[in-house]
């Protein structure tokens, strides 16, 4: 959170009646003056808006490391308030917008627009990435410490879309970034390996003739970068991890005491690419959807805690962009109306994970490695009032014609999927109330 | 049968062998002076090439004309990276013409599949090669090939034949089809190319793999050579273009290792020194030229039966059918 970018919170008061918070038993809280006033079960107090939420979990609003908010460039496809309110939507109150924007967030100046486009748009806090390169061209380093220090305040710095494949370039983005307690977030991928590559490579490409993204080329990069990061002794985040030798990776660099965080998104936790047997790019993405046995060890990493994140990886694009063959469709999905209801199915309802667990996945452990002060607290009496107020019951297909995003290109349209976000708070403001959003700028 | 035919993975067997049964009926009428049927009269049949293909593109013409068909062929020219007007106005386009049936050649694996399955055109979607993915009628012509020599007669398959396929099967549509439908017909399918020139997952499909041609060609009936295109060396696939073809290639002295009845199978264009040397290519067992008219009858079979031709009638059709031409540069 930047202290700066405070904004007063409304005067309007509410009194949630008989919520879980994190799945325990049931209690009310009393959200004033942006934070969080009063636990308790029967809390007799007034409030402006009372919330019957019999049957809803509280959990810690929703820290999302990895959101493309297409603005500045591609405003047909997403800007930073149809984004920030498809964030609030999902039971976000704050995303990481990166930097593979048109002009690149590779300046100050860029990094600030953003920021500043979050701000006006009050939907949830917008904390941008900043590019590792000039141009995410992979030649030259950006000026890192000036996005640290400009308004924008970035500790995050990563060239996802592309790799930092030189590893000259990247021991020394490494480095640079401890300075100021900053982090390379890894987009890995090998850029020879995955020349001409459509989707993952194993029996389905075989079949279907399409140029394949071997598992290969995602775990070398990692292997070399968490040598890398223990060598210099930095801080390496791996963003969107899909394989299951990742994983395995990740787990050994952490056994080594190597400060090494990775995250998953929600589509590698459920899809498989026996998906792309119907050639509708609706699932193409990158990294590609993997194998069942990926898919299980991602589950089976995320609940261990090996993998640290959900990360939605939230990727707008046109309908014209995803309404073509497979070959030259734009890789990517949206993902951040969904993204809890796909936690709660892939992890809560399969028993590997409770919600308590859901918190620090989604909101604990995005925050601290992004380093957000105000996001990802703990659920407690004097705590900024960021939360999320979910129903677990609910089941029904998606429909995103009721997206906020302004893009279209869901994997799970007509797809029955659990829960549903009933309001998200935002330092004591319902950015979204009664599953709509909430109108910002003045009280409800 | 299905409406659309996009993968020979789509046809049972039943389905496979009514095919070759009709292009047996249907050949007999290439030795007759007159060669037309009035079965798809007042039927447009759209011919939509994304790629060059002379010899793919006249088969497909020549057996919509012998059945009457309206003819439009409709030549988009886009390369593989550039977009240029996309495949869904294009379909939207034929639709609006009324085409009943779309003859799809397409640079990008699953276009065919992108069209059949979409709203866009409702006619049947045949596919002319997509990619690395698919050539339907190219294998149906060869099962067609394979019948003929290796067990003729209406109603047989080709169960227990041993089929070798040879070359850059990691690239090739002709390969996907034929090891769909040989499978389907009760062959036996061993690939034989270097371990660079095969798809990571092999080991699943239903067939043989081997890296060593000589050892294979005793156990063949018939031996199917695929195109190696040269270009393939500069991807590190394989060394030399002479370390291939003394590996890989079809030569005399491995002719000679066949069995007697053997047959050799190209679906060409060859690459002559390459694939294979002139000495095979041009002897009595290369059956090249007999799979190019074996593909007319076969595609003729494939409109006709997709396109649900009213009577099976004789006689020569009666009005001249129409062909136009539209140039689509992207
Ligand atoms: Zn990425």
């Amino acid at each position: 959170m930047n202290e700066r970018s405070e904004r007063t919170s409304d005067t309007v008061s509410y009194l949630i009646r008989n919520a879980k918070i994190l799945g325990g038993a049931p209690q009310d809280l009393h959200l004033a003056d942006g934070v969080i006033r009063a636990i308790g079960t029967g809390l007799a107090v007034e409030a402006d808006i009372e919330i019957d939420a019999t049957g809803m979990i509280v959990l810690p609003g929703l820290v999302d490391l990895h959101t493309h908010l297409r603005e500045p460039g591609r405003e047909d496809a997403e800007t930073v308030l149809t984004g920030t309110q498809a964030a609030a939507m999902g039971g976000f109150t704050a995303v990481h917008a990166m930097a593979n924007t048109t002009p690149v967030a590779d300046t100050a100046g860029v990094v600030e627009q953003v920021w500043r486009l979050g701000q006006e748009a009050g939907y949830c806090d917008v904390q941008p990435v900043g590019a590792v390169t000039v141009g995410l061209e992979g030649k030259k380093l950006a000026e890192l410490g000036a996005m640290h220090e400009s308004a924008a305040n970035v500790r995050v710095f990563s060239d996802d879309g592309k790799c930092v494949d030189d590893a000259v370039l990247m021991r020394r983005a490494l480095e640079y970034v401890k300075a100021f307690d900053g982090v390379v977030a890894q987009h890995a991928q090998e850029p020879r390996l995955t020349e001409g590559a459509q989707m993952n490579e194993g029996q389905v490409s075989g079949e279907l003739g399409l140029g394949g993204w071997p598992a290969v080329a995602e775990e070398s990069i990692i292997a070399r970068d968490v040598l890398l990061a223990a060598h210099v002794g930095s801080r390496l985040h791996v963003c969107h991890l899909s394989t299951a030798g990742s994983v395995e990776i990740v787990r050994w660099a952490k056994s080594k005491g190597w400060d090494v965080t990775a995250e998953v998104t929600p589509h590698h936790l459920l899809l498989t690419d026996e998906m792309v047997r119907s050639y509708d790019p609706v699932y193409k993405v990158n990294p590609p959807l993997r194998t069942a046995e990926d898919v299980q060890a991602l589950r089976k990493a995320l609940a261990d805690g090996t993998i640290d994140a959900v990360a939605t990886d939230h990727a707008p694009h046109p309908a014209e962009d995803k309404d073509c063959e497979w070959a030259v469709a734009a890789m990517g999905m949206v993902g951040l109306e969904t993204a809890l209801s796909v936690v709660q199915q892939t992890m809560v309802d399969t028993g590997l994970l409770n919600w308590e667990g859901v918190a620090d996945r989604m909101s604990h452990r995005p925050a601290r490695i992004g380093r957000l002060s105000g996001h990802g607290r703990p659920v407690s009496v004097g705590e900024p009032a960021n939360l999320v107020l979910f129903d677990p019951a609910y089941r029904g297909a998606v429909n995103p014609d009721s997206f906020a995003t302004r893009s279209r290109n869901t994997p799970y349209k007509g797809m029955d999927l659990p829960g549903r976000v009933h309001a998200t708070f935002l330092r004591g403001r319902a950015t979204v109330l009664a599953g709509e959003l909430a109108e910002q700028g003045g009280p409800e | 049968m299905k409406r659309h035919l996009v993968s020979a993975a789509d046809l049972s067997r039943d389905d496979a062998l009514l095919i070759l049964d009709t292009a047996e009926e249907l050949a007999q009428l290439s030795g007759r002076a007159v060669k037309k049927l009035p079965t798809l009269r007042g039927r447009t049949v759209v011919n939509l090439f994304f790629e060059d293909s002379t010899r793919t593109k006249t088969s497909f013409e020549v057996a919509e004309k012998r059945l009457s068909a309206d003819v439009i062929n409709f030549s988009a020219k886009g390369s593989s990276v550039s977009k240029g007007e996309s495949l869904k106005d294009t379909a939207l386009t034929l639709q609006a013409m009324g085409a009943d049936a779309v003859v799809i050649r397409h640079h990008a694996s699953g276009a065919p599949a992108r069209l059949a399955q979409s709203d866009w055109l409702h006619g049947s979607v045949i596919n002319a090669g997509d990619g690395t993915h698919e050539h339907p009628t190219q294998a149906l012509l060869d099962a067609f090939t394979m019948r003929r020599h290796l067990n003729a007669g209406a109603g047989n398959d080709l169960a227990g034949r041993r089929v070798t396929i040879v070359g850059d099967v990691l690239h090739s549509r002709v390969a996907r089809s034929n090891v769909h439908l040989l499978t389907t017909l009760g062959a036996q399918v061993t690939f034989v190319a270097p371990p660079t020139l095969l798809p990571i997952g092999i080991e699943n499909w239903p067939c043989e793999v081997s890296y060593d041609l000589d050892s294979v060609l005793p156990k063949t009936d018939a031996l199917m050579m695929l195109r190696v295109q040269r270009e393939r060396m500069n991807a590190a696939f394989f060394p030399t273009e002479r370390e291939y073809s003394r590996r890989y290639g079809m030569n005399g002295i491995r002719m000679a290792q066949l069995p007697e009845h053997a047959i050799v199978m190209h679906p060409g264009p060859m690459v002559r020194g390459m694939e294979i040397t002139a000495e095979v290519a041009d002897s009595p067992r290369c059956t090249v030229v007999e799979q190019v008219a074996n593909g007319v009858s076969v595609r003729m079979a494939v409109l006709y039966l997709l396109l649900g031709g009213a009577v099976f009638a004789d006689g020569p059709a009666d009005t001249a059918p129409r062909t136009d031409s539209v140039e689509n540069a992207q």
